[in-house]
């Protein structure tokens, strides 16, 4: 309907992607049609999709990093070989979307050197130039921070008020009751269910998605820290371009607690886990039950890590948690290919490590059940889970994990959710890194924020909220004071996000 | 959708083998020869007796080394180019242990040619495997240039240091003590006939690597390590497995593999180190790697292939107007087919799976 924003939500792997890339002309149906206002509309390719007046907004922007927006913004729909026209033509026609619907961008900057919401923007104005009158945006909030999201659901009104008609693809439930008219839940490739937003309540919702009733608070008990069990001393790590990511962070955590670090991603979270899991090398001191753990030489491995008794869920499972290629029992072996249970001598010893994965996947409820899958053709929850069966049953003192529930669906979240506290509530320490604030402050025991690689300071759950947090995670520490957006929007710039 | 294995393996190679001989046809048919008469020569020519046999297994011997070589590098995603020169070095590793002893008993000088072989290919890959591990610098880039390092280098030796009295670039005669028994001889020594040629007891230790190979990749903690590496990088240092050590090791095994070959073409065939005692099996490897899918049985079953055209090939060129050039064309065509066009096959081919089967449930976990 034109002028409404309808939200698409569903567990990953559901088909929403699927379905949006069919709109957009990636994949073709196997059957059916698409109507547009009424009218019957074939779409072969991404041309006809934008000649049909939609516009989609990626997860991942597809954008040309060493172009400038105006560039990026008219790249693909260049009016003839003369370039000048067209970007004179994109300026004018900037400046006046800009001041219609606070889509400020500078024309003239490079895309490598603006944030992430930002870039979003460009995304969106990438769209609006080819006169969409359809947009499509797949977790568009994903990278963002509480108050950017906030920004761009003003920008999403403001397109909806002037007639556009929005798409909203989420698995956030809380976006949906927020700025959506009507919403279709999605589950196992079909539309369960089509509901005015208004009448419809989050628990509902999780329950079409799912298929049954789900909890969306963790119950955990109180914490009983004791022991410092690992301790971090001005760690400074710069990535591979030799950025300094990670600025001289102090932190610990003890047994039997979960600190949460939250922050955008992009602000050194990543390269802190990576350090601590060995994958990294930084600077600085770090113990680990009371002794020092070696950060650049010769032990500064993640097989040191681990026979000091470091677990490691990485926030990439599928860049580094996994060997998509190998079957499922391979990846149990994954990072342990040295266990002596798992070793005949020099041969290794398969049969005992199908035994224990069978042992795993069942205890994990891996679906399928089956050791001779290769991890690739498992759902996204499903491969999360053989990564948190391998690291959790390890049994280890310090567990670091990263996103542990990104593109996971509800009811796998809720399992991972309940083995971690429950490791915490056998005594070991957690070190929680992820982006999505709900997750944080539902598992966390401390919470420590993290802005431009530096910790902006430790707040405990139940004493703070997702405004005060927002604000540290664009870097504002002053929390009572009423930051003016523009401060948070420069500082998140700076730091370039994701 | 993955394909079954046996489908991956078998049926794939073999229909990309049929649309390549039919190609070849073709080409055969347009310099006005008959293409079926051609196609008979050849299979008679390398399968048809124990003759055409003994020369087909001889040079599926060169290839299986050659092939295991550049397979076992590709699971760790190096394309080791160099096997011709890793073979080279190799021929000059067991000329050297051959000629540098009275050797008394062939059974006394393999286990030493052997380690020659082995040792001197391994050397010639870890130079640039130092250079890629530590310096980033592509190993295709340096294999294919220590390639010409190689030749110049063993021709340097044969007019020089090396060179036998007489006119031709060659070492003196091996002693006899190191000639390796020939088919014809292990045939005879169960009374059975088989005609004279170089098939020798290499292919025995041929099919010894092919098994070994297949125990390190799949079955020893090493392997497991290598395919980790192949297939992520980032995963394999999560996994705490040092890229280094992997680049060094795979390709110090993947240089002695291509090493080895030396001990058939140089000490079983030629009997002495000649300038052309490779002639282009390393980079036959190549082909034997891709078709054979990196699989030590698939490198065996394309190792005889590519021998069986190599030898029904000569006959070809002997038999009929056919030029040697020809041969080449029906080769390359082959490569062409097997390796590089892969694609074309394969995706009909899951085509034609997912279509026929589609049974209830089985296409649940594809659905993301």
């Amino acid at each position: 309907m034109p002028g409404t924003i309808h939200g698409v939500i569903g567990e990953n792997g559901a088909g929403k992607s699927t379905l949006m890339s069919i709109l957009y002309g990636f994949y073709k149906a196997d059957a059916g049609e698409i109507f547009i206002a009424g009218r019957k509309t074939a779409i072969p390719d991404s041309q006809a999709a934008i000649a049909a007046g939609i516009g989609m907004v990626f997860q991942h922007f597809k954008l040309v990093e060493n172009f400038t927006v105006l560039e990026n913004v008219v790249l693909g729909a260049e009016d003839g070989a003369r370039l000048t026209p067209s970007l004179a033509k994109a300026r004018k026609l900037l400046t006046e979307l800009a001041a219609e619907y606070e889509l400020s961008v500078d024309p003239d900057a490079l895309i490598q050197d603006i944030g992430v919401g930002m870039q979003q923007r460009v995304e969106i104005l990438k769209a609006l130039y080819r006169q969409a009158d359809i947009l499509i945006l797949d977790e568009p909030t994903g990278v963002l921070t509480p108050a950017e999201a906030d920004h761009l659901f003003r920008i999403l009104k403001g397109l909806k008020a002037q007639g556009k008609t929005i798409i909203l693809i989420t698995h956030k439930l809380r976006e949906i009751m927020e700025v959506t008219e009507t919403v279709s839940v999605m589950r196992r490739g079909e539309m369960t269910a089509t509901v005015k937003t208004a009448e419809t309540s989050p628990a509902q919702l999780a329950e079409l998605m799912v298929g049954r009733k789900v909890l969306l608070q963790v119950d955990k008990g109180r914490a009983r820290p004791s022991d410092t069990v690992l301790s971090v001393e001005n760690l400074r790590v710069k990535d591979d371009q030799g950025v300094e990511r990670v600025k001289g962070i102090s932190l610990s955590v003890r047994a039997g607690e979960i600190l949460g670090i939250a922050g955008v991603a992009g602000n050194g979270q990543s390269e802190l886990l990576e350090v601590l899991g060995g994958i990294r090398t930084g600077t600085g001191r770090i113990t680990m039950n009371g002794q020092e753990i070696d950060l650049t030489g010769k032990l500064s491995d993640a097989r040191t890590r681990r026979a000091r008794g470091i677990a490691h869920v990485p926030e990439d499972r599928h860049r580094q948690g996994l060997i998509l290629d190998f079957y499922a029992w391979e990846n149990v072996g994954f990072g342990y290919q040295d266990d002596p249970a798992y070793n005949h001598g020099v041969l290794m010893d398969n049969d005992a490590l199908r035994r224990d994965t069978e042992v795993k996947i069942a205890k994990y409820d891996v679906r399928p059940a089956d050791c001779w899958q290769t991890a690739r053709n498992f759902s996204g929850g499903n491969q999360q889970k053989i990564v948190i069966a391998r690291e959790l049953e390890r049994n280890p003192d310090l567990l670091l994990v990263g996103q542990p529930t990104r593109g996971v669906d509800i009811g796998a979240i809720e399992f991972i959710h309940h083995q971690i506290i429950a490791l915490r509530d056998a005594g070991k320490a957690v070190l929680l890194v992820s982006v999505e604030l709900d997750e944080i402050l539902a598992l966390s025991d401390r919470i420590a924020v993290m802005f431009d690689g530096q910790i902006m300071g430790e707040r405990l759950p139940t004493e703070t909220n997702e405004r005060e947090l927002g604000l540290l995670m664009a870097g504002i520490t002053d929390t009572n004071a009423n930051a003016p957006l523009p401060q948070i929007v420069a500082n998140l710039a700076r730091t370039g996000g994701a | 959708m993955t394909l079954p294995r046996w489908a991956d393996v078998v049926l794939i190679p073999l229909i990309n083998l049929f649309l390549a001989l039919l190609v070849s046809g073709l080409v055969v048919l347009l310099i006005g020869e008959d293409p079926v008469n051609a196609m008979k020569i050849m299979v008679n020519g390398a399968v048809g007796s124990s003759y055409g046999w003994g020369y087909t297994l001889f040079y599926a011997t060169n290839f299986i080394f050659t092939g295991l070589a550049v397979a076992v590098a590709f699971h760790a995603r190096l394309f080791n180019i160099g096997g011709e020169g890793q073979a080279q070095l190799g021929a000059l590793g067991v000329a050297l242990v051959a000629l540098s002893l009275p050797w008394p008993h062939w059974t006394v000088a393999l286990p030493f040619t052997i380690l020659g072989g082995a040792v001197f290919g391994a050397a010639w890959a870890a130079v640039p495997a130092y250079l890629q591990a530590r310096r980033g610098s592509h190993i295709v880039i340096t294999t294919i240039m220590f390639n010409f390092i190689a030749s110049a280098l063993l021709v340097y030796l044969l007019v020089s240091a090396l060179k036998a009295p007489g006119m031709a670039p060659e070492s003196a005669r091996f002693p006899a003590g190191t000639f390796l028994p020939s088919a014809r001889d292990l045939f005879g020594a169960f009374g059975i006939s088989f005609a004279r040629s170089p098939l020798n007891v290499s292919f025995l230790l041929g099919l010894v690597a092919c098994y070994l190979v297949w125990v390190l990749l799949w079955r020893t903690r090493l392997g497991y390590e290598i395919r980790a590496y192949g297939h992520s990088e980032p995963a394999a240092i999560y996994a705490g497995i040092s890229p280094f050590r992997i680049i060094m090791v795979t390709m110090l095994i993947s240089g002695a593999l291509a090493g080895l070959m030396a001990v058939n073409a140089v000490q079983g065939e030629a009997q002495r180190l000649l300038q052309e005692n490779v002639l282009g099996a390393g980079f036959v490897g190549i082909a034997v790697a891709l078709m054979g899918r990196s699989h030590p049985v698939g490198v065996l079953i394309a190792a005889i292939l590519f021998g069986a055209l190599y030898q029904g090939g000569a006959e070809l060129e002997f038999e009929t107007n056919v030029p040697r050039e020809m041969v080449l064309v029906i080769q390359a065509l082959v490569i062409l087919f097997t390796g590089a066009l892969d694609n074309m096959v394969r995706d009909p081919v899951k085509g034609l799976f997912l279509r026929l089967g589609r049974r209830p449930g089985a296409d649940v976990k594809a659905a993301e």
